[in-house]
């Protein structure tokens, strides 16, 4: 059967429209409703922000580093698991292609590593 | 083809003339080769001992002077052996061009840099580099104990650049670069001297009156390039027939009032007698052999408009007459000897331009004059300097006197520049000041006779003024000040004022009987007939001699037979108002400054209360406020210039969205 | 999907060596930050980085005239425009790198912080001040910026077009938040720079997005094809291509996508202010040309009118604000939103003299901009910048030649006879009224005229005002005084003699489609 070629971005869209504001309405007619000093605070969980933000200060930095690190990593692994599924058709040109963008990546990792990124002290 | 048949055959003036470089129409001119292609040679040179001497710093200060001195005169040496090259060519080639760059090319509007070698640009390249050099030379004896040595040849050469850039352009565009470098030039070396405030003040004065003759010759620039689109002498000569008349007369007036700036003329003269604070050299340089008669050169280089343009001849005859009487009169006044000759030059420049004034029969005389001025002017200013010199570096004359025995070669240097100035038979100043008063005489009606008369009686008054000046400094009784030892300059400084003394007595009859200067220039101005004077060329002659004996005569029993006091008598109104410049600064300040300060007070305050408080909300009138608005959206929030740069797009997206 | 196999594309590398050459030196920059010891870092990435510019500026000059045409699946585009631009950009930013490079006598790299990562005033800066800590990542952080520059004036496509942008944009970021005093307000303004430049990204990729609804490809060839041929959507063609035009509007600086300009020029180390001033305009201004001229030309009817009203709003708006300005980067951070309206001027004209007079105009201004941010950085006042305009009274006697350049700049900015910015706004605005946008040209002049009044009371100020406390100039170095120099030199030969370049840059007017 022929269909419109947007119309799963019609569907995508009205589930997650669906999805983000039934969540929030739903639970705000189903729940039961309650305030404790727990629930005001970062993470809902209970577990206190670590380090403690002292004298109004900041996060420390190297949380990000590290946070930071993960997402390249992530984005990495983003570009190396399609490229992994059609190597077989893709052929040299682009397993040098990701080759260098391997290289490319890892120089700063290096960089960071050698300059004491990842040591948290 | 001689100017006039130009003039009128440019009714059909077509585009084709325009690609004729160097079209003065008398001649063709074509690219220039051999050693006229290094023609910017002559520019380079001392522009490049200016840099380095400015540059160098202390480095420079042994050998720098000696170093500018010899840079002038290998300018000098350029410009022989361009001029021989010239003779080489037939008298209607004799205009070479040399390029030197594309200024702005965009679109319609091409400027071009480029220098323009025929005989009216070399006849001053000759003068300004030949005077300038001995000028250089004398100097190293006259500043040989200023600290500021260095600096000082720096200007010069710095001024003789100028000078050539401005004679040499083949562009009103570059003459304007010259006329401003010599602008400068002048500017820096009246207030040399700058730790006297007066001085300092003589250097403002100079340069803001001449930037009220820059206005006119802006003006003409602005007029030429909207009328031709562009700027050089070619295109503008070539199809001045084309453009209207009262554009032309426009234009015509508008270089005038630059010329008269920059020449001393009436009304903006009023600048060169306190111009005479620069150092005596400066004065024999600048302001009387060359700078200042840039005006008459423009004018003369403009023949191709002024030719079409009877009424804005005529009002340059007429500026040329009453300068010519002005200086003479304010001359006879004057006890400083410096301001005495600056208004015995001011006066001369008066009889260039009225000649320049009188129509192609004038140009010849007009240069002739300006050259064999160059040469007197320049030797008495440095007859006057090498008197400082002996005299403490005095220069009132009520305290001279009797100075002919001591300073021997001064006196006899300054008596050939004293001869041909008054028009002593056969000098250099009787055949070209002579020729100017008779071509006078030859305008029709009312013109000849005012003209005439007045370029008469100028040269009976100018006898009168410059012998006073002559027997008050050499001879009657010493009337020195207590510890004067007079002594002679040394031979660095006497033998340029030797050269240029026989330049004063036989210059004219080498130039003019022989026929030189008329064959050289006449490719340039074409070739005028003389007309028929009102009365005959010898009663001409006669009266002129007799109102010079008349003057120098009464000069001898005042001044020389009579003792002369040490301090201004009281005198009639007449004299005292000679002694004031005939009040020029009174009514420069009447009609000019006074308001002129009392508009810039308004300006400033209302600059401070307008202007200035809108800053701190004081006002809330004008473009301050409006920014002031502005300012507040730059409020350093990051959202709220997140939502400026929204509201932009949804204002250009519902822009268009409603244009659709 | 499928059936349809990869075919890799063909790739000039000679074309594209110059561009290799600044990202690999940037790599290796990174690496020998990894390396080296902290002593030996500074003695050693600037003559990398300054041989690395050389060289790709030499390797342009050789091999960019024979290797013009369209690589890499005809994604990038190196024609005259682009090697003119790109030369430019390497030129301007190994004087960038210079006054960047400038220790002020001392030994430390003053303009830049010790350590970026750690709080100000905090235990940790104190610590690496103590042991020397530099820095020196500027380098290879200046170079991707650098070659991110040179990809953007080259490409051809709207997905390069962005990941070019990305790559120049995120060095100049963390360039900004590395003054070494008041690092506050340097940080401030890198966080500006950061979001507003996220913003303004995202309005770029929606334009893209729905330029490829349009063609149904980023090619900006395809791109023209669609428009000549008319595909129907012409809904999606008009926002798309303003979209596109915000996202550059805002890296030039341009009215109303402005508003981060002054903060970030006031917060940033001020030699990267004149490197990011210079430099970012031609990227910026280049891509925009191609965009414009090449994908979209055929819709100029819609767009040329709403890029003059932006020229328009740049001037004057840039005019105002500049005139009720009192800090010196502040100023001159007003003075270049001005001259991105001037910019647009030429680039609305839309022919070949609007691309060679756009070329030239960026020339001059970088030219006059590099030096003019360095000497302000020279100027100081109790170890720290003296940017206000009171502070640089009386400067003209203490320091007459830096004075005079100042002036200098400050004449040519303003548009005087006989320096390049009258040349430059020449060739802009007769390029603008020859294709009839003479009241483009007639506010510009009036823009002109505001803004000499306020450059014209800082003149002022330096030569006849009292001469202020303890304000100094320091010595500058070889490097520094090379970087203004050169840009003094420059600006009064493109016055005095324009033809050599304004012929260069008619000659390379033409794009490769």
């Amino acid at each position: 059967m022929d269909y419109h070629p947007y119309l799963p971005v019609v569907f995508f869209l009205f589930f997650g429209l669906l999805f983000a504001f039934g969540s929030v309405f739903g639970g705000a007619l189903l729940g039961r409703t309650t305030y404790n000093r727990a629930k005001a605070e970062a993470y809902e969980c209970g577990i206190q922000p670590t380090p403690q933000a002292h004298e109004g200060g900041r996060v420390p930095v190297k949380y990000y580093l590290t946070a930071m690190l993960f997402i390249v990593f992530d984005v990495e692994v983003l570009f190396l698991y399609p490229f992994a599924v059609a190597f077989d058709q893709v052929g040299l040109f682009s397993v040098l292609a990701m080759l260098l963008f391997l290289v490319v990546v890892s120089v700063p990792f290096v960089y960071e590593w050698s300059r004491g990124g990842l040591e948290w002290d | 083809m001689s100017v006039h048949d130009l003039s009128h055959g440019l009714a059909s003036v077509s585009l084709a003339l325009a690609d004729d470089p160097g079209g003065l129409g008398a001649t063709h001119a074509t690219q220039a080769e051999g050693i006229a292609g290094l023609g910017w040679l002559m520019i380079a040179l001392p522009l490049a001992g200016a840099a380095l001497l400015l540059l160098g710093g202390r480095m420079t200060n042994s050998w720098g002077p000696a170093l500018a001195t010899l840079l002038s005169w290998a300018s000098f040496a350029v410009g022989v052996a361009v001029i021989v090259q010239l003779t080489g060519l037939p008298a209607e080639e004799r205009a070479l061009t040399v390029p030197l760059w594309d200024w702005v090319s965009v679109g319609d509007l091409s400027l071009t840099a480029g220098l323009l070698l025929d005989p009216l640009s070399l006849a001053f390249v000759m003068l300004i580099t030949f005077v300038g050099s001995l000028i250089h030379v004398y100097s190293l004896g006259y500043m040989e104990h200023d600290p500021d040595k260095r600096r000082f040849f720096a200007y010069l050469n710095l001024f003789v650049a100028a000078m050539l850039i401005l004679v040499l352009a083949d562009s009103y565009l570059l003459l304007f670069v010259g006329w401003e470098g010599v602008g400068l030039a002048s500017y820096l070396l009246i207030g040399f001297w700058n730790w006297n405030p007066e001085y300092a003040a003589a250097a403002n004065k100079a340069f803001v009156v001449n930037r009220v003759g820059d206005v006119g010759l802006i003006t003409a620039m602005a007029i030429m390039l909207a009328t031709f689109g562009a700027l050089d002498f070619a295109t503008v000569h070539g199809n001045a027939g084309g453009a209207g008349d009262l554009t032309l007369t426009l234009i015509g007036l508008a270089l005038l009032l630059g010329a008269c700036g920059k020449s001393a003329q009436f009304p903006l003269q009023s600048w060169l007698g306190d111009a005479m604070a620069g150092p005596t050299p400066v004065s024999a340089l600048i302001h009387a052999a060359t700078m200042v008669t840039a005006g008459v050169y423009l004018i003369a280089r403009s023949q191709a408009i002024y030719d079409l343009t009877p009424d804005a001849r005529l009002v340059v005859a007429i500026v040329g007459a009453l300068t010519l009487l002005y200086g003479a009169i304010v001359g006879c006044a004057k006890d400083d000897i410096k301001k005495a000759l600056a208004a015995s030059t001011m006066s001369q420049i008066g009889y260039m331009m009225l000649a320049v004034g009188l129509g192609p029969v004038g140009y010849l005389y007009a240069i002739f004059h300006l050259v064999t001025h160059g040469f007197f002017k320049a030797n008495m200013f440095l007859g006057a300097g090498s008197v400082m010199h002996a005299m403490d570096n005095r220069v009132d004359m009520r305290r001279f006197g009797a100075l002919r025995t001591d300073i021997k070669i001064t006196f006899v240097t300054f008596a050939a520049g004293w001869l041909a100035i008054i028009g002593f038979p056969f000098t250099a100043g009787w055949f070209s000041k002579d020729y100017i008063i008779e071509t006078a005489f030859t305008m029709e009606g009312w013109q000849g006779w005012v003209f005439g008369g007045v370029a008469l009686l100028g040269a009976g008054i100018t006898a009168f003024y410059m012998s006073r000046l002559f027997f008050m400094t050499f001879f009657g009784t010493a009337r020195w000040h207590d510890d004067a030892h007079p002594h002679e300059s040394p031979l660095v400084m006497t033998v340029p004022m030797m050269v240029l003394a026989l330049g004063s007595l036989v210059l004219g009859a080498v130039l003019y009987p022989t026929g030189i200067i008329t064959g050289w220039l006449e490719p340039v101005f074409g070739h005028a007939e003389h007309g028929e004077p009102l009365i005959p060329v010898l009663a001409i002659q006669i009266s002129a001699f007799v109102l010079m004996v008349v003057g120098a005569g009464l000069a001898w029993m005042m001044y020389a037979r009579r003792d002369v006091p040490e301090t201004a008598p009281e005198a009639s109104l007449v004299t005292v108002a000679a002694r004031r410049d005939l009040f020029q600064d009174d009514v420069n300040d009447a009609i000019f400054t006074g308001p002129t300060m009392a508009l810039a007070r308004t300006a400033v305050d209302a600059d401070a209360t307008l202007v200035e408080g809108g800053v701190t909300g004081g006002t809330t009138g004008g473009l301050n406020a409006v920014s002031g608005m502005l300012r507040r959206a730059q409020n350093g929030f990051v959202r709220s210039y997140a939502l400026t740069m929204l509201l932009g797009v949804v204002a250009i997206l519902g822009a268009v969205w409603v244009m659709q | 999907m499928g059936g349809s196999m990869f075919v890799a594309p063909e790739i000039n590398y000679v074309a594209l060596l110059p561009m290799i050459i600044v990202f690999v030196g940037g790599l290796v920059g990174v690496t020998v930050e990894g390396f080296a010891s902290r002593r030996t870092r500074y003695a050693v990435q600037v003559p990398l980085s300054v041989a690395t510019l050389v060289l790709a500026l030499v390797a342009l000059i050789l091999l960019g005239q024979d290797n013009q045409g369209l690589t890499a699946a005809d994604t990038v585009a190196l024609d005259g425009v682009a090697l003119t631009l790109q030369g430019l950009v390497l030129v301007l930013s190994i004087l960038g790198l210079l006054a960047m490079s400038e220790r002020f006598g001392g030994d430390q790299p003053d303009a830049f912080t010790q350590s970026g990562v750690s709080t100000p005033g905090s235990a940790e800066e104190t610590l690496a001040t103590k042991v020397g800590a530099t820095t020196t990542e500027i380098y290879p952080l200046t170079l991707m910026s650098v070659g991110g520059m040179m990809l953007f004036v080259a490409a051809n496509d709207l997905l390069l077009l962005f990941v070019a942008l990305e790559i120049l944009s995120l060095p100049l970021y963390v360039l900004s938040g590395l003054a070494r005093r008041r690092r506050l307000l340097s940080q401030e303004a890198s966080l500006k720079y950061f979001l507003l430049g996220s913003f303004s990204s995202a309005f770029y990729l929606f334009g893209a997005v729905l330029l490829y609804g349009y063609a149904g490809s980023m090619r900006f060839a395809d791109i023209a094809a669609a428009i000549t041929s008319g595909v129907g959507m012409d809904g999606l063609l008009v926002p798309g291509v303003l979209l596109v035009a915000v996202g550059l509007l805002f890296k030039v600086g341009a009215v109303p996508f402005h508003a981060w300009t002054p903060d970030v020029y006031q917060g940033a180390p001020t030699p990267v202010t004149g490197f990011m001033a210079a430099c970012t305009k031609v990227a910026a201004f280049g891509a925009m040309l191609r965009v414009l001229y090449v994908a979209v030309e055929g819709a100029r009817l819609e767009w040329q009118p709403v890029i003059a009203v932006v020229a328009a709003l740049s001037m004057v708006v840039g005019a105002l604000l500049s005139i009720v300005q009192t800090d010196v980067k502040r100023i001159l951070a007003y003075s270049s939103i001005a001259h991105a309206g001037f910019i647009l001027t030429g680039v609305v004209a839309l022919d070949v003299a609007g691309v060679s007079s756009t070329m030239f105009y960026l020339a001059t201004y970088g030219f006059m901009t590099i030096p003019a941010f360095a000497i302000v950085a020279l100027v100081r006042s109790a170890g720290t910048e003296a940017t206000l305009v009171d502070q640089w009274a009386g400067l003209g006697r203490r320091s007459p030649w830096i004075a005079a350049c100042f002036t200098f700049l400050l004449m040519a900015l303003a548009g005087i006879p006989l320096t390049s910015g009258f040349t430059g706004k020449f060739a802009v605005f007769s390029a603008a009224v020859s294709q009839g946008w003479a009241w483009l040209a007639v506010i510009g002049v009036l823009a002109s005229a505001v803004t000499a009044y306020i450059y014209f009371t800082l003149v002022v100020q330096m030569w006849l005002g009292d001469e202020a406390g303890d304000t100094v100039v320091v010595r500058p170095s070889w490097m520094t005084s090379v970087a203004i120099l050169v840009g003094v030199a420059m600006t009064l030969a493109l016055g005095i003699m324009p033809s050599p370049v304004l012929d260069l840059a008619q000659s390379t007017a033409a794009f490769l489609r």
